[in-house]
């Protein structure tokens, strides 16, 4: 009887509130850059990657050939432009694969920062309602585009042969040059996607930037070309020396390097100096903007 | 004015004890429970930018202007303990801080001062379906969303299945999201949130307020078996009557501060009272009234046959006001009144009765005011609100003060279409239709 009492006024606690006894007591940090563990941001920065890529190649038929059209034509008018009324491409070995290699860098560099301009604001709904980790953003469409430039390179490695070039040791260091590129084109889509949230026409101006660093890249001619005044001054650029140096380990070993082009490592310090600038303003201020971005919206 | 009605054979519990029983209820249940949520001082302040300088270009051409700001302070050192297994309602009026709250609990926002501490996880968004991706199929936005979660893809996709079952959805699952109905795309949100075994603790911004009846009735079921299982629920809403049906306690914020926390009958109360504190005149006082400050309640208050003061109403039970005004100035020609609004700002019925053409009332005096009223509201929650109008003595302006009594519930177990209910209806189904 006694214990029919007492089963009856056992508290009922509930199974998962038992479990969580266990548990400490966390302290909430708020909105982050990567927000919510390192694990889950991989995570959705894969799943958003790859499906916005997997957007591209079925959202329409033509899909995989249109991401293939757009470096190809210009590639096209470039080589008739340059081959045919300028002369430059007799006095380059392989110009044909030089042209085509660089525009498809350049071509990721460009594509993806320019979408990476609205990455945050577009997908405002998410990124006020959720816990959503700020970075996955800018980065996805970083992730995106190079997914396109790997689908692009097998149109580079086609010509690559079809022009004869011979396959070199050198190839191997293919990805570092990539991830040189990468990593800068992922710090100025960072910076740029925090700066649109305040300022709307940063899209615009970037736009113009983009296209001057078209020509101020040695994509369509190489830098001995150049006048040796403005050599330097086009060494500053941080993307030159990937350019120059994909050159030398792809295409020509005859080519100058980025090392020897600079005459040295310290003539090259400027350039990386620059590059690692970039790095560290983005990351500092994308950290510090990250908590702010839902409210300024 | 005064009606005397009989209340027929219904048994009455009387408020006070019906509160009490529902703390010892809370306490049984929660007394035990480790603290789930504990907010501690949480300050969050909102610049808002005045002059806003939104272009690079415009930045250039003014390098030192100073941005000005209003700043509204949208919390103030707001502090409170959630236990673990508690259904806990936060209402409150527009602006006043309860939806910022929420963010910051879901670290969508960041405090500028305070803390707070969870015991397991929280819930990463607060609003249904605000993860779809409209160009993706509804099966990868599961997935998605599953990651978004804290699942890997992995997990995400073994749990698919289930998702798009308990939403109905099997057949659309490779239907893309845009071509959803909203219908669909609720039911498919509200499946994915309940499929989060991993999450300790949901945050919800008025998810009852979309869906059909059938989807509500699924919600509601979805909430009971949630309480079940203990995990915390803290629910931000307008909707008194889902702080009522599920809620163990509720917090009322108004003004970026905690009016009241704990009895959610109290604090759909203490919402009501919010609400109508800033109401508009009303009409009474007849035309070219003009609005005016010239007395103020000091109690107000419902009472049964016995003279109890009485919190809620059961169907039909009569109203009986009582409302303790002061007159901070001269009543000439005064007029009283009582008007019964819904909660959406309706005016149901009311009364005005003039106080005779000889009474004046002097600065500084008290009157009581007290009626009946029959009551023929269907259930719900209701605010009764007091006017009084005067003849201005300066300038023979008739001047009306609308003033906020009380708010209060009606209860009773049918539910009926609309505000009021038909007491004593009769009816008849004709063959032919023609009539006689």
């Amino acid at each position: 009887m006694t214990s029919d009492v007492a089963a009856r006024h056992r508290l009922p606690v509930p199974p998962q509130a038992t479990a969580l006894a266990d548990e400490e007591l966390r302290e909430l940090r708020g909105p982050s850059a990567l927000g919510g563990g390192g694990r889950r941001f991989l995570e959705l920065l894969w799943l958003v990657a790859s499906t916005d890529f997997k957007k591209t190649y079925y959202g329409s038929v033509l899909g995989y050939v249109w991401s293939l059209v757009r470096p190809l034509m210009l590639f096209g008018i470039l080589l008739f432009v340059f081959t045919q009324i300028f002369h430059l491409g007799s006095q380059i070995p392989h110009y044909p694969v030089v042209l085509l290699l660089g525009i498809v860098m350049f071509t990721f560099f460009q594509d993806a920062t320019l979408n990476a301009v609205v990455a945050v604001v577009s997908r405002e709904g998410i990124v006020r309602k959720t816990q959503f980790p700020r970075l996955v953003s800018p980065l996805a469409t970083v992730i995106t585009k190079l997914l396109d430039f790997g689908v692009n390179m097998v149109a580079v490695v086609i010509f690559l042969f079809a022009f004869g070039v011979d396959p070199m040791w050198t190839w191997l260091f293919f990805p570092v040059t990539v991830l040189y590129l990468l990593v800068l084109t992922m710090a100025v889509s960072m910076l740029l996607s925090t700066l649109f949230v305040r300022y709307r026409d940063v899209g615009i101006i970037w736009g113009v930037i983009a296209t001057a660093l078209f020509y101020a890249t040695p994509v369509i001619y190489p830098l001995q070309l150049v006048p040796v005044k403005f050599q330097h001054l086009m060494l500053l650029n941080p993307l030159t020396p990937i350019f120059v140096q994909t050159r030398s380990w792809i295409i020509d070993r005859s080519a100058p390097g980025a090392l020897t082009t600079a005459g040295g490592w310290l003539h090259l310090l400027p350039s990386l100096s620059i590059y690692a600038a970039i790095c560290l303003i983005a990351v500092w201020k994308f950290n510090r903007d990250a908590p702010g971005i839902a409210e300024a919206l | 004015m005064a009606q005397s009605l009989v209340v027929g054979g219904k048994r009455t519990i009387p408020e006070k004890a019906r509160s009490a029983e529902r703390a010892t209820e809370y306490r049984r249940r929660f007394a035990h429970a480790p603290v789930a949520i504990e907010t501690r001082n949480v300050y969050k302040r909102f610049r808002i930018p005045m002059n806003r300088i939104l272009s690079l270009k415009e930045r250039a051409a003014h390098p030192f202007a100073k941005s000005e700001f209003r700043e509204i302070d949208a919390l103030h050192d707001v502090s409170f303990d959630i236990r673990a297994g508690e259904f806990f309602g936060i209402v409150g009026r527009n602006g006043s801080g309860k939806s910022t709250l929420l963010k910051i609990l879901a670290s969508i926002y960041k405090a500028d001062r305070g803390r707070i501490r969870m015991r397991g996880r929280p819930a990463p968004f607060i609003e249904l379906g605000v993860g779809f991706d409209q160009e993706l199929a509804a099966h990868e936005n599961v997935v998605l969303n599953g990651v978004m979660m804290g699942l890997t893809r992995k997990e995400a996709r073994r749990r698919l299945d289930s998702v798009l079952d308990f939403a109905e959805l099997r057949d659309f699952a490779h239907l893309k999201m845009k071509n959803y109905s909203s219908g669909m795309l609720v039911r498919l949100a509200f499946s994915v949130m309940v499929h989060s075994p991993e999450t300790d603790i949901l945050l919800i911004d008025e998810v009852l307020a979309v869906g059909d009846a059938a989807f509500q009735e699924k919600c509601t079921e979805t909430f009971r078996r949630m309480r079940k299982e203990g995990r915390t629920v803290v629910l931000v809403t307008h909707d008194m009557t889902a702080v009522l049906e599920n809620c163990d306690r509720a917090m009322t914020i108004d003004e970026g501060r905690i009016t009241f926390i704990g009895d959610p009958d109290e604090a759909a109360r203490d919402y009501l009272r919010l609400n109508f504190e800033t109401a508009q005149l009303t009409r009474a006082g007849g035309d070219g009234a003009v609005p005016d400050s010239h007395a103020r309640i000091i109690d107000a208050w419902l009472e049964d046959e016995h003279g109890e003061r009485l919190a809620s109403l059961e169907v039909e039970q009569p109203i009986r006001f009582n409302v303790v005004l002061e007159a901070f100035d001269e009543w000439i020609e005064s007029k009283l009144g009582v008007t019964v609004y819904t909660v959406g700002g309706v005016q149901v019925l009311g009364m005005e009765r003039p106080l005779g053409k000889h009474w004046v009332v002097a600065k500084g005096d008290r009157v009581r005011f007290a009626g009946c009223l029959d009551n023929p509201l269907a259930p719900g929650s209701y605010v009764l609100q007091c006017t009084v109008s005067r003849r201005r003595s300066e300038d023979a302006v008739r001047a009306v003060q609308a003033l906020d009594g009380f708010g209060f519930i009606v209860y009773g177990t049918d539910a009926v279409p609309g505000v009021v209910s038909a007491h004593g209806e009769t009816w008849a189904v004709h063959e032919g239709g023609a009539g006689g």
